[in-house]
């Protein structure tokens, strides 16, 4: 009967569905109403008992009486419930007319806990879900591996220096990097080229007497003849470049704080390089280019 | 105890011995043996080079990755036509055409940790005209038409995981292609060494390096759309994108020329490297889209020296 088995279950020997914890006893037991260990609770201790349990989103009732004690396949009977609530509801209290008020009353609010927790898992998989992926150890290993070794073998800093050096040959930059030098050997390659095409015969004519006069000769155009463009060259040059400086150095001085540990010395140094490569290293390319 | 110490004649393996010590001793003397073999090799080679004077054939090249790399059919050659008509009609020609500008939309998966929040506001700094916005559990499907009403080109999410980023996708807004990277070594701007003050408004330049193939071309084509067409040379930085072996390292730097065959870059702004992983036809749509590639590591991992990007 009943009243043994709880004796014996409930309290003093082993029930293999009862769970404790410091506060409170919890049943495992599938057929239970409301998950506690109790007197009222237990489905073993309990010759009529009813439940409701859920199978992938349908409600069903389980229903075990005194009569079917004897034989255990039978002994749990199941009725399906209607989807609409209310109509389940009703059909809980039909199948349960004159059942204790306790299973009466938990077994509907069971059933109104299930179908609660049903809507939300059909709202939330409407919604997006993440989606675990698992990572491979090995993989992963093999992955950082092999991009350490692209980034030696990348050698980014060389790369951009180089890229950028190419951008300025071509020009991208137009006017705005104004380095003497480069000018200089364009304007110097230009004059070349018109010399050479003006005097190519006289030139190979003049090559043995121009060795005693090259130097006067020379001397004086250049002093003389590229002076005057260089001057114009200059005073152009030189104001655009003073503005261009002015502006430059404004913007380098807002930038200038947080690069002064590396690029201090090369920062003060650019507007004097420029103006002094114009007037002293003029001669020495000339002669070269003689 | 038996020493086998036998010559390499009758089938000897350092592998064989069973006993452990004994058998790393053995491969140690072998190692030592071989080191000291290869060291003569070498020295008598450097000898006949020097007895041979200039007639001594060149140096050999040493072999590498990017030397051994397996031929790939779909290299763009610079002069092809197909190409270059394929990019005229493609969904960025627009942009290149100077027409759109772009704008940029920054957000990340839910609930973004520290981290992930600061590298998306400075990367926001970086790529210019670009808004970050929380995410807050909105599904993508609904934002893109809503980012499209706004008039954004381009959507980027990062996507995170253990409070560091790790994933990139990176959506042209009116119907454009959809790249998702996998991104690593993120290094935000305080964690570089020697950087110098914060990028300013002006709009970087862009380099873009290495990227050889059909697929690698199209991919550097939507990495530069992210950057205005007209970079603003007073600024003086620089984006860049270099593609080596399959990743594509992204550094931001401000360059300065010392003289004509000197320039000076310092590192400012983030620094990540991606890994391409899919490229998609239209935005993303992670279940109906149309792949235009997809990393399967079964079938493209198989060799060491063959790189699709």
């Amino acid at each position: 009967s009943p009243q043994i088995v709880w004796s014996m279950l409930g309290n003093r020997q082993f029930c293999s569905y009862k769970m404790t914890t410091k506060t409170q006893n919890f049943c495992r037991n599938e057929y239970n109403l409301t998950g506690l260990c109790n007197r009222s609770s237990c489905p073993l201790a309990n010759s009529q008992y009813a439940t409701i349990r859920e199978e992938k989103g349908r409600c069903y009732l389980y229903m075990k009486t005194i009569e079917r004690a004897a034989f255990p396949r039978r002994l749990w009977e199941r009725v399906l419930l209607n989807k609409n609530y209310e109509k389940a509801l009703e059909q809980i209290d039909e199948n349960l007319i004159y059942w204790p008020r306790f299973i009466r009353h938990k077994c509907k609010q069971r059933f109104t806990k299930i179908t609660q927790y049903l809507i939300r898992i059909r709202k939330l998989t409407l919604k997006r879900q993440r989606k675990l992926v698992p990572l491979r150890r090995k993989i992963e290993r093999r992955e950082k591996r092999r991009e350490e070794k692209a980034l030696i073998a990348a050698q980014l800093d060389n790369a951009i220096e180089k890229e950028l050096l190419e951008r300025l040959k071509q020009d991208t930059y137009g006017d705005i990097y104004n380095f003497p030098i480069h000018a200089f050997d364009k304007a110097l390659q230009q004059q070349e080229a018109e010399s050479e095409s003006e005097s190519d015969a006289e030139r190979e004519e003049e090559d043995e007497e121009d060795v005693d006069k090259r130097e006067f000769v020379e001397a004086e155009d250049s002093d003389l003849s590229d002076f005057e463009d260089m001057d114009k060259l200059e005073t152009s040059s030189e104001e655009e470049q003073e503005e261009e400086e002015e502006v430059e150095k404004k913007a380098l001085h807002s930038k200038s704080k947080g690069k002064t540990p590396l690029k201090g010395p090369a920062r003060r140094k650019r507007p004097y390089i420029e103006i002094e490569y114009e007037e002293e290293t003029e001669p020495t390319t000339k002669t070269k280019a003689a | 105890p038996r020493s086998p110490r036998a010559p390499a004649a009758p089938a000897f393996s350092v592998s064989e011995i069973k006993n452990k010590q004994r058998r790393h001793f053995m491969f140690l003397r072998w190692k030592q043996q071989q080191r000291k073999e290869k060291l003569a090799a070498k020295k008598k080679r450097r000898k006949e080079r020097e007895a041979l004077g200039d007639k001594a054939p060149p140096k050999p090249i040493p072999k590498t990755l990017e030397n051994q790399r397996v031929y790939d059919e779909t290299t763009v050659d610079p002069n092809d036509e197909e190409v270059a008509f394929d990019e005229a009609t493609d969904e960025f020609a627009p942009y290149f055409n100077r027409q759109t500008l772009p704008k940029i939309l920054i957000t990340t998966s839910d609930r973004p940790r520290g981290r992930t929040v600061r590298f998306c506001e400075q990367l926001a700094t970086v790529i210019p005209n670009s808004h970050v916005y929380y995410r807050r559990g909105l599904a993508l499907k609904r934002i893109i038409p809503q980012c499209i009403a706004r008039d954004f080109t381009d959507l980027i999410v990062i996507n995170e995981d253990r409070k560091i980023p790790n994933g990139l996708v990176l959506s042209h807004l009116p119907d454009g292609p959809t790249a998702h990277f996998r991104m690593s070594s993120v290094r935000l701007r305080k964690e570089i060494k020697r950087k110098g003050k914060e990028p300013t408004e002006h709009t970087p330049e862009v380099i873009l390096n290495n990227f050889t193939t059909r697929l690698g071309h199209s991919v550097g084509r939507m990495l530069a759309s992210l950057f205005p067409h007209d970079p603003q040379f007073i600024g003086r930085q620089v984006a860049t994108f270099h593609n080596q072996r399959d990743y594509i390292f992204f550094r931001f730097h401000r360059y300065i020329f010392k003289s004509e065959k000197k320039v000076g870059i310092q590192e400012l702004g983030p620094r990540f490297t991606l890994k391409l992983r899919s490229l998609q036809k239209g935005t993303f749509d992670s279940k109906f889209g149309e792949y235009e590639w997809i990393h399967k590591r079964r079938e493209m991992d198989t060799s060491r020296r063959k790189f699709h990007l």
